[in-house]
């Protein structure tokens, strides 16, 4: 299958200000010339922890910040440069699910406006028809018709973002990114949301980019998963491979790192802890930006930056010490 | 047999709402014996937190007040003991680290302040004794260059630095409890893992007992010996964490193992739908009724469910389970 | 399961419109709810007052300075022998008026300032503030006696003087709102829904940073009625028309022999301002939506 979303070389940088309004300017680089692509139909992860720059990116992809540098491209065309008319076609192909199901519904509008307001901004449907798509979303995602009605605050955690993901199906959009879509959701409400994402993938053929910290769900959820480390892809493989064979060694301490129920893993994995926090994105180490926490780095890795490089079959990583295919 | 270090006996928490009082903690008993960890598990609003809070006698004032039961700590009614009595215990005898590491922290003084502050009232140290010992806390908790970062402020830390000073704060009288509440739950992965593995460190070392709240089934397989499910202000299970995650007896334990996604020794292609436990925990006002309170999200669930409040059944192996149908799960 | 028992019927939240839960609210605030009584009897008799009296306030009646209830004058007469009576109802009229239409020019101004600021940031918001800083510095009772001086005293202008001193308040507030809510998920979905810039600064972000607005511009309707009070007290108002400041104003010299001409238009005052400010805290309570999950 091919391509639905194709991202190249993408930076996202914020200006940084420091000592008040003719204080000097700095940047610091949230996403650093990254580049993945998802398959029409797919799920890619985007994974790493706070301050890897795995939000940012998703919405510059969304066109909700702006990308410094780079590419995003929608079947082979570039929705960076767009603006106007043109704009909002893309928008009505890309749509977003936020992480805070609390503050991402506007608490002064019924959710039934809140489903409707894509359809308002960005189709000139009749009212009628919109109000049909309306109700049968309400359904789709599992809340009753009574419930168009009341105002986000009469509903549940889990509900609220059942109306998030009604938004976002509106206009029929082909991307779909989940930013974190259940992390601020109780456990057992998670696998509501989440059997019910699965649904409707499969349900309308719809593409995500499944942003999330969350390991176990990365492994439920997406096809393949890209690892990010202070705005950078360390590695990005298909869902067995990263998971069977992590290969930087960033990954691995990841993965190690979280806690499981199941015996024989936890006595399978020897657990690497990586010491310290991150260093200061605003000053990033000259090489390897995690080799001040790596357990294996080398003289090269603080000298020069890994470049991403396929070393198996669809399987790519940033890391100076895994060797080359042979 | 050694005695226990905390008893709680019969426990039942009333919280005054709109709707009139709600027990949000309802007729729970467990024991917490010396070095051992216990976890409390649970979706929010079972009242994980609550029984925290009452064992360190902090619950809301005017709101919320023990109704009946006992907390016997080390021999000590502590439902009977007075305020002061009360300050004194906590901090010196239990010590409790909080979700919120940023929150829980004082912003306008340093950290080596804070700990030296605890000593100070708690052991009558000298300024200079007190600072010198905050400093080899901070050591203990693994932050790099105790002696210059103990003059930092909180802001100046990260996430998990700041809550490595809770635990330093915390453990600074040698509690023989220490109540971990959601502790890493505000953190990343790696960061957890550091955290975990600090506590128990610091646990053989010590032998401090830890109470720990949490929501993730995971951190209990890793880091406590026996669990408490709550649901709706009541036990639904207790028992040693590997028999319970091996085979629980609660149909509420079931779910909240089962409907999370977890990594597994072998990924395989294949992918089912999770298990789902439908709706969410009833409001404070359904509590305290004489029925099973999980029963509108439950599968098993049959007429005595709605009649009855669910008796306590007791396995050979020791685990407890409020269900009409334990043994048949 | 199809064999499990059916459970007792669940209750289902009704839709309840967010103005009824705000009155709620609003009810619990005892001295409130008797200040909103007060207020209503006040601009009832604004407004039915003159026409049932009768009386013209411009007539002189009777003796000048006749004392509250003697010759048949409730409140007595003034210093011309007006009838005190239809001056404080006449003057209620233009006091309040003048009040609202202040309250509402700075109101404008005020949100106008502070939404652009707030949402644009950059340029905009740092030329935008110091205008706002520059007006906070000014000494506004004289700005607005400069302005009356220059323009006459009709009360339009009357108006604008004290609706432009007074502004810079809502327009920090509505700042202050703006810079929070623009940062909210609710207000990135929108844009992610396509709305357009003048849609998100007045749709979605102005109607939940109402609250403060609303509560700020009820103060200010006692403000402006005081600073009313206060330049017709210096003789800056028009003498065709009666205020409650005017009324003051023109009885302060015999503030000594016969009191009552001061302190009755002086009361009447002091009641609405204290009456207009107990029903902004209300309304604080109404719709501050924290209080509410208690």
């Amino acid at each position: 299958m091919s391509d639905l979303l194709n991202v190249e070389n993408l930076c996202v940088r914020f200006e940084v200000k420091r000592g008040g309004m003719f204080g000097k300017k700095s940047y610091l680089h949230a996403v650093d010339d990254i580049s993945f692509a998802v398959k029409k139909g797919e799920t890619l992860a985007i994974v790493g922890e706070s301050g890897s720059g795995k939000t940012t990116a998703a919405l510059a992809v969304a066109r909700l910040v702006n990308a410094w540098r780079g590419k995003v491209e929608l079947d082979g065309r570039d929705i960076l440069p767009l603006d106007g008319a043109e704009l909002r076609r893309a928008r009505r192909r890309v749509q977003f699910i936020f992480q805070d199901p609390y503050s991402s519904l506007n608490p002064r509008q019924r959710a039934e406006a809140i489903v409707k307001e894509p359809l308002d901004s960005l189709s000139d449907k009749p009212e009628a028809e919109k109000a049909e798509i309306v109700a049968r979303l309400f359904k789709a995602v599992g809340l009753r018709p009574e419930q168009q009605r009341l105002f986000p605050h009469q509903f549940s955690g889990g509900q609220r973002q059942r109306i998030g993901i009604a938004r976002a199906l509106a206009t029929q959009p082909e991307l779909i990114i989940c930013d974190e879509p259940v992390s601020a959701l109780d456990v057992a409400v998670q696998a509501q949301i989440l059997n019910l994402l699965r649904r409707l993938q499969k349900e309308f053929g719809l593409t995500y980019l499944f942003i999330s910290h969350d390991l176990g769900v990365v492994q439920h959820m997406s096809d393949s998963i890209a690892v990010m480390y202070m705005g950078k892809v360390v590695e990005h493989a298909d869902r067995i491979s990263l998971f069977s064979n992590p290969l930087h060694p960033y990954t691995a301490a990841l993965l190690s790192a979280v806690p499981s129920v199941d015996k024989a893993r936890r006595e399978a994995t020897k657990r690497i802890l990586i010491p310290g926090d991150p260093p200061d994105p605003m000053n990033p180490p000259k090489g390897c930006r995690f080799a001040t926490r790596c357990p294996l780095a080398e003289a090269r890795c603080r000298e020069t930056p890994p470049a991403l490089r396929e070393v198996a079959s669809g399987h790519r990583v940033a890391c100076h010490l895994v060797p080359d295919p042979a | 047999m050694t005695e226990p270090l905390l008893k709680v006996e019969n426990l039942r928490i009333e919280l005054k709402t709109r709707n009139g009082v709600a027990p949000v903690i309802d007729d729970l008993s467990f024991d917490l014996m010396p070095g051992e960890n216990i976890s409390f598990v649970g979706e929010s609003g079972c009242g994980k937190s609550m029984t925290a809070l009452a064992i360190m006698g902090l619950l809301p004032e005017g709101i919320g007040r023990i109704a009946s039961g006992r907390i016997v700590f080390d021999g000590e009614d502590l439902t009977q003991a007075s305020e002061s009595r009360l300050r004194d215990i906590r901090g010196n005898e239990i010590g409790m680290i909080f979700q919120e590491p940023m929150t829980s922290l004082n912003p306008v003084f340093t950290v080596g302040e804070q700990i030296a502050e605890v000593l100070r009232t708690h052991q009558g140290l000298s300024q200079q004794a007190a600072w010198n010992q905050a400093v080899e806390l901070l050591d203990a908790v693994r932050i790099p260059n105790p002696k210059s970062r103990a003059s930092a402020y909180p802001f100046q830390m990260s996430g998990g630095q700041r809550q490595r000073v809770m635990i330093a704060m915390a453990l600074a009288c040698k509690p023989k409890i220490l109540i971990a509440d959601e502790p890493t739950t505000a953190l990343d992965v790696t960061v957890q893992a550091q955290i975990f593995d600090l506590l128990r460190d610091l646990r053989k070392e010590t032998g401090t007992s830890i109470i720990m709240i949490t929501h993730d089934m995971g951190a209990v397989a890793e880091m406590a010996e026996r669990m408490i499910v709550m649901y709706a202000g009541r036990k639904a299970e207790i028992g040693p964490v590997e028999q319970i995650i091996d085979h629980a007896r609660h149909p509420y334990t079931r779910g909240l193992i089962s409907c999370v996604p977890h990594i597994l020794s072998t990924i395989t292609e294949e992918r089912h739908d999770l298990t789902e436990v439908p709706g969410i925990v009833p409001s404070l006002r359904d509590f305290g009724q004489n029925r099973c309170l999980f029963a509108s999200r439950c599968s098993h669930r049959t007429q005595e469910c709605l009649d009855q409040r669910p008796p306590a059944k007791t396995f050979a192996n020791g685990q407890v389970a409020d269900c009409w149908h334990a043994e048949a799960m | 399961m199809s064999d499990a028992p059916a459970l007792p019927e669940e209750t289902v939240e009704k839709a309840r419109p967010p103005i009824a839960e705000a009155w709620e609210m609003f009810r619990k605030n005892h001295a409130a709810v008797a200040a909103l009584v007060v207020l209503i009897l006040i601009v009832l008799a604004a407004i039915f007052g003159p026409a049932l009296y009768g009386t013209d306030p411009f007539d002189m009646v009777w003796a000048p300075f006749s004392p509250p209830g003697a010759d048949g004058f409730l409140l007595g007469t003034d210093y011309l022998g007006r009838d005190l009576t239809a001056l404080i109802l006449s003057g209620a009229r233009v006091s309040l008026v003048i009040g609202l239409a202040a309250a509402l020019v700075s109101v404008f101004i005020g949100v106008t300032v502070g939404a652009l600021a707030g949402f644009y940031r950059g340029v905009v918001e740092e030329v935008l503030m110091r205008i706002t800083e520059f007006f906070q510095v000014l000494p506004t009772l004289l700005f607005s006696m400069v302005i009356v001086a220059l323009f006459g005293a009709s009360l339009p202008m009357i108006t604008f003087a004290i609706g432009v001193v007074s502004w810079t308040a809502v327009a920090r507030i509505t700042r202050g709102e703006f810079l929070r809510i623009r940062e909210l998920e609710y207000v990135t979905a929108s844009r992610a829904s396509g709305a357009s810039n003048l849609k998100l600064m007045f749709k979605v972000i102005l109607p939940n940073a109402l609250t403060p607005i609303i509560v700020q511009s009820a103060l200010m309707v006692g403000g402006a009625i005081l600073f009313e009070a206060g330049l017709s007290f210096l003789g800056l108002t028009d003498p065709n028309v009666v205020s409650w400041g005017q009324i003051i104003g023109s009885n302060r010299t015999y503030i000594l022999e016969s009191p009552f001409t001061v302190t009755i238009p002086g009361l009447a005052i002091f009641i609405t301002v204290l009456a207009i400010s107990l029903v902004g805290d209300g309304l604080n309570d109404a719709l501050n939506p924290k209080l509410r999950q208690r």
